[in-house]
C-alpha cells in the first residue's frame, strides 16, 4: 500500500518539479539575456507571473475544435514524454514508464506536440500561423536527421534501445557516452541547438517576421498552456540529453547542475547570434551535424 | 443555480490575479504617430521597461495593453478599434502624447480625431509632446497602481456603454464593416 501511494505521489510530483525547474530556467535565461544586453532584466520568477496572468485571462475566440485541442496536444505530448525519461538514475520515486524501446518511442512522442500545435495553428486561419508552422516543420526535418543518426549510432554501438540501457552502459564502463562516442555526441548536441529553438534557430517563432508564428492567434489560457508545456518540454529535453550523453544524475543537485550547464549551450549561442533564414537553418543541419552522425555510425559499423 | 464562494478566498484569489496582471503587462504598441519613436528606447537597455514586467507582444490576441502612440488619423481609427476588440479581457489602453487628449498640434486638422476617449476607453493618459521614456514608464506604473486597486475598468466601461462608443465611432468611420463585439 505504501509503495502504491508513493507511486501516486511521484506521479503528481514529477510534472510539478519539471514545470518548476523549466519555469525557473526560463526566468534565469531572461535575466542572463538582460545582463548581456546591459539591462537590469525582469525578476527570476517573471515567467511564473506571466503564466499566472495568462491563466487568469478570459478567452472569447473560437475558430473550431482543433484550435482548442492544439495546446492540449502540446501539453499531453510534453507530460507523456516526461514519463518516459528517467529523471534520476536509480530512483523509483520519479514516475517512469520505461520499456525496452522507449528511445524510439520518444523520437515519435517528442514530435507529437509540435504536430498537434501545427493542427491547432492551422485551423486559426492566420497566415502568420501557417508560415510559422511550415517553418517549424521544416526546421524539425532539419534537426531530426542528425539527432536520429546520433541515436542510431548509440543503439548499434551498445545494442540497446532504451534509456535505462544507455545509463547502464555508462555505469558499467564508468565513463560518459560523450567520451565513448564523441561523434554521436557532437551530432546530438548540434541537433539540440535546433531543438531548443533559440537563435539562430528561432525561425518558427520570429516575432519580428511572422508575429510569433504558430502562437499568433492564441492568447490567454491557450498561450498559458503552451508556455506550461514549453517549460515541461525544456526539462524533458535537458534530462534526456543529460541521460543519454552525460551519464544521468544520481541526485537532484547533480541533475540541476548538469542540465543547467547543458542549457547554457543553446542559450549563450542564441544571445550572441542573429536569426538564420529557414533554408540556411536546414542547410546547417544537413551539413556538419549529419556528417558527424554518419561518421559516428561508420565508426561503429566498420 | 448560483455557486457561492468563500468571500475571503475570493479576495485572496483576486489579489493574486491583480498582482500577476500588474507585474506582467504585454504591450501591443500601435505606432500611429511620431510617438512610436519613444518606444524603442523605453524597451531597450537605457530605460529597460522589462524590469517592471512590461514586454512587447506580437499580436493583439496575446496583448494586455494597447498603447496608442500619438495622433490618430481617421483611417487608422478603424484599425485601432479592430485591434482593441481583438484583445482579450482584461485589457487596458494607454494614450500617449497630447494628440490623444485634445488633438495636440493637430487640433485643427480635418483628418485626425481630437479625444481618444470618445472612441475607445482610455485608462491612463501620458501627456507631453513627446513624453520622454521616463514619463512613459511613469504612466505604466500608474496603470499598475490602478490595476492593483481594481480601478482600471476600461474594458467593462466599453462593454457597458457600447452603444455610445459605436455611435461616436460610426460618425467618423463611414464605411463601417466590422464584426460584432461579443465579449
Amino acid at each position: 500500500m505504501d509503495s502504491f501511494w508513493m507511486k501516486i505521489l511521484g506521479f503528481v510530483i514529477t510534472p510539478l518539479v519539471a514545470f518548476a525547474v523549466g519555469v525557473t530556467y526560463g526566468g534565469i535565461v531572461r535575466k542572463i539575456t538582460a545582463r548581456i544586453q546591459n539591462r537590469v532584466g525582469p525578476p527570476i520568477y517573471q515567467n511564473l507571473l506571466d503564466i499566472t496572468k495568462l491563466y487568469s485571462k478570459k478567452t472569447a475566440v473560437n475558430h473550431g475544435v482543433m484550435q482548442h485541442l492544439g495546446p492540449v496536444f502540446a501539453i499531453t505530448a510534453s507530460v507523456t514524454s516526461l514519463f518516459f525519461v528517467p529523471v534520476l538514475r536509480d530512483s523509483s520515486f520519479w514516475f517512469n514508464l520505461s520499456f525496452d524501446g522507449d528511445l524510439i518511442f520518444l523520437l515519435y512522442m517528442m514530435v507529437f506536440g509540435s504536430l498537434g500545435m501545427a493542427l491547432g495553428a492551422g485551423q486559426t486561419g492566420n497566415p502568420n500561423s501557417a508560415i510559422g508552422v511550415s517553418r517549424g516543420l521544416a526546421l524539425m526535418v532539419g534537426y531530426e536527421i542528425p539527432f536520429v543518426l546520433s541515436l542510431v549510432a548509440l543503439m548499434i554501438q551498445f545494442q540497446t534501445t532504451s534509456i535505462h540501457g544507455l545509463l547502464a552502459v555508462q555505469d558499467t564502463f564508468s565513463s560518459w557516452i560523450i567520451f565513448q562516442s564523441p561523434f554521436a555526441t557532437i551530432a546530438g548536441i548540434l541537433a539540440f541547438l535546433g531543438m531548443m529553438h533559440y537563435a539562430p534557430f528561432d525561425v518558427p517563432f520570429a516575432p519580428a517576421e511572422v508575429a510569433s508564428g504558430p502562437a499568433s492567434e492564441f492568447g490567454g489560457k491557450y498561450l498559458a498552456l503552451m508556455m506550461t508545456s514549453g517549460s515541461i518540454f525544456t526539462f524533458v529535453k535537458l534530462v534526456l540529453f543529460v541521460n543519454i550523453y552525460f551519464g544521468g544524475a544520481e541526485d537532484l543537485l547533480t541533475l540541476i547542475l548538469k542540465t543547467f550547464i547543458l542549457y547554457m549551450i543553446p542559450v549563450l549561442t542564441g544571445i550572441v547570434n542573429p536569426r538564420y533564414r529557414t533554408e540556411q537553418a536546414i542547410q546547417f543541419f544537413w551539413k556538419w551535424p549529419t556528417v558527424f552522425g554518419i561518421i559516428a555510425i561508420l565508426i561503429v559499423v566498420l | 443555480m448560483e455557486i457561492t464562494y468563500d468571500k475571503n478566498a475570493q479576495e485572496i484569489l483576486s489579489t493574486i490575479k491583480s498582482f500577476a496582471r500588474k507585474s506582467s503587462l504585454w504591450v501591443i504598441a500601435y505606432g500611429t504617430g511620431c510617438g512610436a519613436i519613444e518606444i524603442p528606447p523605453t524597451m531597450t537597455s537605457r530605460y529597460d521597461a522589462e524590469r517592471f514586467g512590461i514586454r512587447g507582444s506580437a499580436t493583439p490576441r496575446q496583448a494586455d495593453v494597447l498603447l496608442i502612440t500619438g495622433y490618430l488619423a481617421v483611417k487608422t481609427l478603424k484599425r485601432v478599434i479592430r485591434t482593441y476588440e481583438q484583445m482579450q479581457d482584461p485589457k487596458y489602453v494607454i494614450a500617449f502624447g497630447s494628440c490623444t487628449i485634445n488633438g495636440g498640434m493637430y487640433w485643427d486638422s480635418y483628418n485626425t480625431i481630437k479625444l481618444l476617449d470618445k472612441y475607445i476607453p482610455v485608462d491612463v493618459y501620458i501627456n507631453g509632446c513627446m513624453p520622454r521614456p521616463e514619463a512613459v514608464i511613469q504612466g505604466f506604473i500608474k496603470l499598475q497602481e490602478l490595476i492593483m486597486n481594481k480601478k482600471a475598468e476600461g474594458a467593462a466601461k466599453y462593454k457597458e456603454n457600447l452603444e455610445w462608443y459605436r455611435e461616436n465611432q460610426r460618425k467618423i468611420i463611414h464605411n463601417w464593416r466590422m464584426p460584432e463585439y461579443n465579449w
